[in-house]
């Protein structure tokens, strides 16, 4: 790797480490805006022409506001927490490929920081270290709704990664391949995977909903019975950390579901337009953030829809439906793949 | 017993069918209807400082201290409002009207200083039943919001009506 490679790759990880925090600062914006209107309001409208400045106005907010470690917390683990919260959530983008190859002159570049071969274990890795953000944050607080919070957390996400693990093995088993950018290369045109995989998906946004602790899943953070989950104790940017890396999360696991079952940065007719290799490129990250954005309309409808679960129906549904569910899907993949071959 | 009425009705738990257990056929019915909402309703709440709902006619809002065909403050410093306040927010000092000043009061005597505290007031509207002089009316505005609980406490320049040559 030359020092232009180099440059190149730290260009691109500034860039997209940028994006993902706008798109999250704006999420947070979405998210209220499209909150009131699922509830027929108007939504934030002071801040800017239709309120657009607000998530700045609220990051100003979260800065300014006085900053409060508990007398009894560890104060150590007390900063780690949200610490790691965010960090996990902004690095699990380095392996999604945001499209195909750019050719400015000479130089070919890649729009994916690594491609390692074991993509999807690292997303995994990634998303499984989330849940110590929560739960270290948690159990420092010392206090009895934190620690509660935190308790959920971790049994929720233990329990629903098993079924994600097992969603995925079926994908596996059609792709043969665990790199994110052989899969989405894979997926040409429109043979995406949510075609052959429709279950393996449902399965698998279920658990996303639940790893995001999204509504209907957000009971780590359910006011009626725990103040404010694991977070109760947390004030100024710290508080603001955890609810940002809520939203990164979201934008992340957006952007694995449309990679690995709805194409990537395919389209289809992507090569029946007769354009060149540059613009199908363009046009294929905007493609790309076209389903991102639904993914997190999706997150967000849902969540204006469904009411919470309890904390039984949620185990019942991980451990009782969803992982048999997941087998299942297992065994048909096995099967028609065995017959058709 | 038999119950009378006949209007008894009973009901039984019923398990949930396998349709119904699945839950994703009722999730798929009320994203619809949420779905529903989010392009087609209107929403329901206004801008408020900038647009208005329209007041129904007997609203009662902000008080003002009215004045007679001439100009002259009606208030004759009675203190029937103050005394018929559930809440005690009127106060004021009456003073005795000097000759030549009878084209300001009405009566000889008069209100030198008259407060409402706006964050006692519950706008019950009594003040203007036990008015005798139709002095006070609640016609008013909604009280608007401020910083300093002091600046609730309402005197004379805010209340009196301006006066006609104005
Ligand atoms: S409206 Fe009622 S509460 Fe308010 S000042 Fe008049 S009598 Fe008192
Ligand atoms: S407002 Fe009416 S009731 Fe109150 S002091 Fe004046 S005259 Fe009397």
């Amino acid at each position: 790797m030359g020092t232009t490679d180099i440059i190149v790759k730290l260009i691109l990880i500034v860039v997209i480490f940028l994006i993902s925090l706008v798109v999250a600062m704006y999420s947070t914006y979405a998210e209220r805006k499209i909150a009131a209107f699922f509830q027929d309001r108007l939504g934030p409208s002071r801040a800017g022409p239709f309120g657009i400045l607000q998530p700045v106005a609220d990051g100003t907010k979260m800065f300014l506001k006085e900053e409060i470690i508990p007398a009894n917390s560890s104060k150590f683990l007390f900063i780690v927490g949200p610490s790691l919260a965010i960090m996990t959530a902004c690095i699990g983008s380095a392996v999604i490929p945001w499209g195909q190859t750019l050719k400015i002159g000479t130089y070919v570049l890649d729009l994916q920081v690594t491609d390692i071969n074991v993509g999807i274990l690292y997303i995994f890795g990634v998303v499984s270290l989330g849940v110590y953000g929560v739960m270290i944050g948690g159990w420092a607080s010392n206090n009895k709704y934190s620690l509660l919070g935190a308790i959920r957390a971790a049994s929720q996400n233990i329990s629903y990664e098993i079924a994600m693990g097992l969603s995925i093995i079926a994908l596996l088993m059609t792709t043969g391949t665990l790199s994110l950018k052989e899969i989405a290369a894979q997926q040409h045109g429109w043979h995406w995977n949510v075609v052959y995989q429709p279950l393996g998906f449902l399965i698998f946004i279920i658990c996303a909903f639940a790893e995001t602790n999204r509504s209907p899943f957000d009971l780590p953070e359910c006011e009626t019975e725990l103040v404010g989950g694991y977070h109760t104790e947390y004030s100024s940017m710290k508080l603001g950390f955890y609810l940002f890396a809520e939203y990164i999360n979201m934008f992340i696991s957006s952007a694995v579901m449309a990679t690995i079952y709805f194409g990537g940065y395919n389209f289809p007719f992507m090569h029946s337009l007769g354009l060149s290799s540059n613009w199908v490129t363009i046009l294929g990250v905007i493609a790309l953030f076209a389903k991102i954005f639904f993914f997190i309309f999706f997150f967000m409808w849902v969540r204006w829809t469904i009411p919470r679960f309890r904390y039984d129906q949620l185990m019942d549904l991980g451990w009782k439906t969803l992982i048999p569910l997941a087998i299942a899907n297992i065994v048909i993949t096995g099967i028609v793949m065995t017959l058709f071959k | 017993m038999e119950a009378l009425s006949n209007k008894r009705k009973v009901l039984e738990a019923k398990p949930l069918n396998i349709w119904e257990r699945a839950y994703l056929p009722a999730i798929v019915k009320g994203m619809g209807i949420t779905l529903k909402h989010f392009l087609f309703t209107k929403a329901v709440t206004i801008s408020y400082p900038e647009q208005k709902r329209e007041f129904s006619e007997n609203f009662r809002g902000m008080h003002s201290l009215k004045r007679d065909e001439h100009g002259r403050e009606r208030c004759t410093a009675c203190g029937l409002c103050a005394l018929s306040c559930p809440a005690e927010a009127i106060t004021m000092i009456s003073a005795e009207r000097k000759p030549g000043e009878e084209n300001l009061y009405r009566e000889e005597k008069y209100a030198a200083v008259y407060e409402i505290n706006m964050l006692r007031c519950i706008f019950c509207g009594l003040c203007e039943e036990a008015c005798p002089k139709e002095a006070i009316y609640l016609d008013g505005d909604i009280v608007p919001s401020d910083y300093l609980r002091k600046d609730f406490i309402y005197g004379k320049d805010k209340l009196v009506e301006a006066p006609l040559n104005q």
